[in-house]
């Protein structure tokens, strides 16, 4: 720790004085681009409706009690399409991202060189584009519609579940695949006897994982005409309905509640 | 295991679920589900076959991107996309420190906990988009509104993970700097902080990730940002421009992990 010499006492500071300017500098940096960026965004704001924010606020709340409960019943359909559209994309993304995983994973990928940055990049692509934007270019492709949906889920859980479950595969315990291996197994007999039980249980767990966001997810993909309850949500905001929008809410806030205590469940009793 | 392990003939992995009636049981449900599933998915295969030329110009249109002819508002889409990520990620964590502690159990009184969990349990359980359109309804289009949505989810995300953090800390050296008699700031900043601080700042850095990510969306319902270039291009079906604002998401997002990871190295 470096010391300064003041008035004949010796005062003990935790950083050289060189390295706290470089912090503070750094600090003083980070407040410059944030007051700057803050500048741009207040000049594309028009400050006029902000101020009236409150007003507008409290407009659309009471526009939005009592909820029109009668809607529930027109409700029901989109709900099953909703579930089904996560529910089938996750088992979509599954199938898909097995055969990823093992490409991407240090130890199973059959060439660390060529084939392993491929499988890095699918998992990044996937990653990096959210499923409204999936959904979007799946609708201007296949048309609108549950099936739009449901492989926009597919598409964006690839990476996600690929990225965990190649995490899981780098994990395993060594000795076992060894163990396997001395007896003289074949490569494929050493993935399902040495591999594979290793990491069903963090499989399970990330399928449950990414199922619960996808019903998430999932209600919003009909604001772009990509099925399930968003449609509703699009269709009752376009028509400034408040009532079912309010009452839409409350479905999806039910759902998605229901759906985290299922997968709270579910990765309870498997590890 | 049972004893049949030991018959050499017999012997097959243990499986995931135990007990065998609700292996059954989970197979048989989850058959009859999926066959129910797909059935009610109504696929046009018409449209379907009239969309393929559609995918494979899109897949194309990958391969020479067209940077070109939209410059300009792929570029100004970027930026407003960038400022929105600083700017949401800054005011999120402002907010989030206060809540995040008033979430952790150890540390905040019963009235406060309840208080702070409920405003996360508010904010996780919306997507983004739905609280943009909100906010677009209430603040008017631009980036301001989707900044404020930006904000308002990083606190579900970075208040919940800090909160979970404090209540992991090792007590005894909180008791420490307690036991010195230090103020509650005091006791904040050198009892809590410094056990906490090389997550949030890990947190912060991934949570700058995702906004960056969310920012491309909240842009498709008019909250400012890189969406609504994207949003226009599909729809004049100007592949070779969406596929070039893509390839820069990807781009500028791979940046960020990889930069991202590093910082995290160092700090913990």
């Amino acid at each position: 720790m470096p010391a300064v010499e003041r008035n004949g006492t010796k005062l003990w500071h935790r950083r050289t004085t060189g390295r706290q300017m470089a912090i503070w500098f750094g600090w003083l940096c980070g407040l410059a681009l944030f007051l700057y960026c803050w500048q741009i965004v207040s000049e594309a704001t028009t400050w006029f409706f902000v101020w009236d924010a409150p007003r507008i606020a409290g407009d659309i709340g009471s526009r939005m009690v009592p909820p029109r409960w009668s809607y529930v019943d027109k409700l029901w359909q989109p709900l099953w399409d909703t579930i089904n559209i996560a529910t089938v994309g996750t088992a979509l993304a599954i199938v898909m991202a097995v055969p990823v995983a093992f490409l991407a994973a240090r130890n199973t990928t059959p060439s660390a060189t060529f084939i392993r940055p491929i499988a890095l990049l699918i998992i990044v692509s996937s990653r990096s584009i959210n499923s409204l934007i999936w959904a979007l270019l799946l609708v201007s492709i296949i048309g609108p519609g549950v099936l739009a949906g449901t492989i926009a889920i597919g598409l964006r859980s690839i990476g996600f579940v690929a990225k965990l479950l190649y995490e899981a595969i780098e994990e395993i315990d060594h000795t076992q695949v060894e163990a396997i291996t001395a007896t003289g197994a074949r490569p494929s007999q050493v993935m399902a006897y040495a591999i594979v039980p290793q990491i069903m249980p963090a499989f399970a767990g990330i399928s449950v994982f990414r199922w619960d966001i996808n019903i998430r997810e999932s209600t919003v993909l009909g604001l772009v005409g990509a099925g399930g309850i968003g449609l509703q949500l699009q269709a009752s905001l376009n028509v400034l309905a408040w009532p079912q929008v309010t009452v839409i809410l409350i479905a999806i806030l039910m759902t998605v509640l229901v759906s985290e205590w299922v997968s709270a469940k579910v990765r309870h009793a498997i590890i | 295991m049972s004893a049949t392990s030991f018959d050499a003939r017999r012997w097959r992995p243990p499986p995931l679920i135990k007990n065998r009636h609700l292996r059954w049981a989970v197979g048989i449900g989850a058959a009859v589900y999926f066959t129910v599933a797909i059935g009610s998915l109504e696929v046009n295969w018409m449209r379907i076959y009239e969309g393929l030329d559609r995918g494979w110009a899109f897949v194309l249109a990958f391969t020479q991107p067209d940077f070109t002819s939209r410059w300009q508002d792929i570029r100004e889409g970027l930026t407003e996309s960038l400022v929105m990520t600083v700017t949401s990620t800054v005011i999120g964590i402002l907010i989030s420190i206060p809540i995040g502690l008033g979430a952790a159990r150890n540390i905040a009184p019963l009235p406060v906990y309840l208080l702070c969990r409920g405003i996360i349990a508010v904010s996780r359980s919306f997507q983004e988009v739905i609280i943009a359109i909100f906010f677009v309804a209430i603040f008017g289009f631009g980036p301001l509104a989707g900044v404020l949505t930006l904000s308002f989810a990083t606190i579900g995300f970075l208040s919940k993970l800090l909160a979970e953090d404090i209540e992991d800390i090792d007590r005894s050296q909180a008791e420490a700097i307690r036991a010195t008699g230090a103020r509650w700031l005091q006791f904040m900043n050198y009892g809590i902080q410094p056990q906490v601080m090389p997550r949030l700042i890990g947190l912060s850095l991934y949570r700058l990730d995702i906004n960056f990510r969310e920012s491309a969306v909240v842009g498709l319902v008019g909250a400012g940002g890189i969406g609504a270039t994207l949003n226009t291009a599909f729809d004049r079906y100007e592949f070779d421009t969406a596929a070039a604002i893509l390839i820069a998401i990807i781009g500028i997002v791979m940046t960020a992990e990889y930069a991202s990871g590093l910082i995290r190295a160092r700090v913990q």
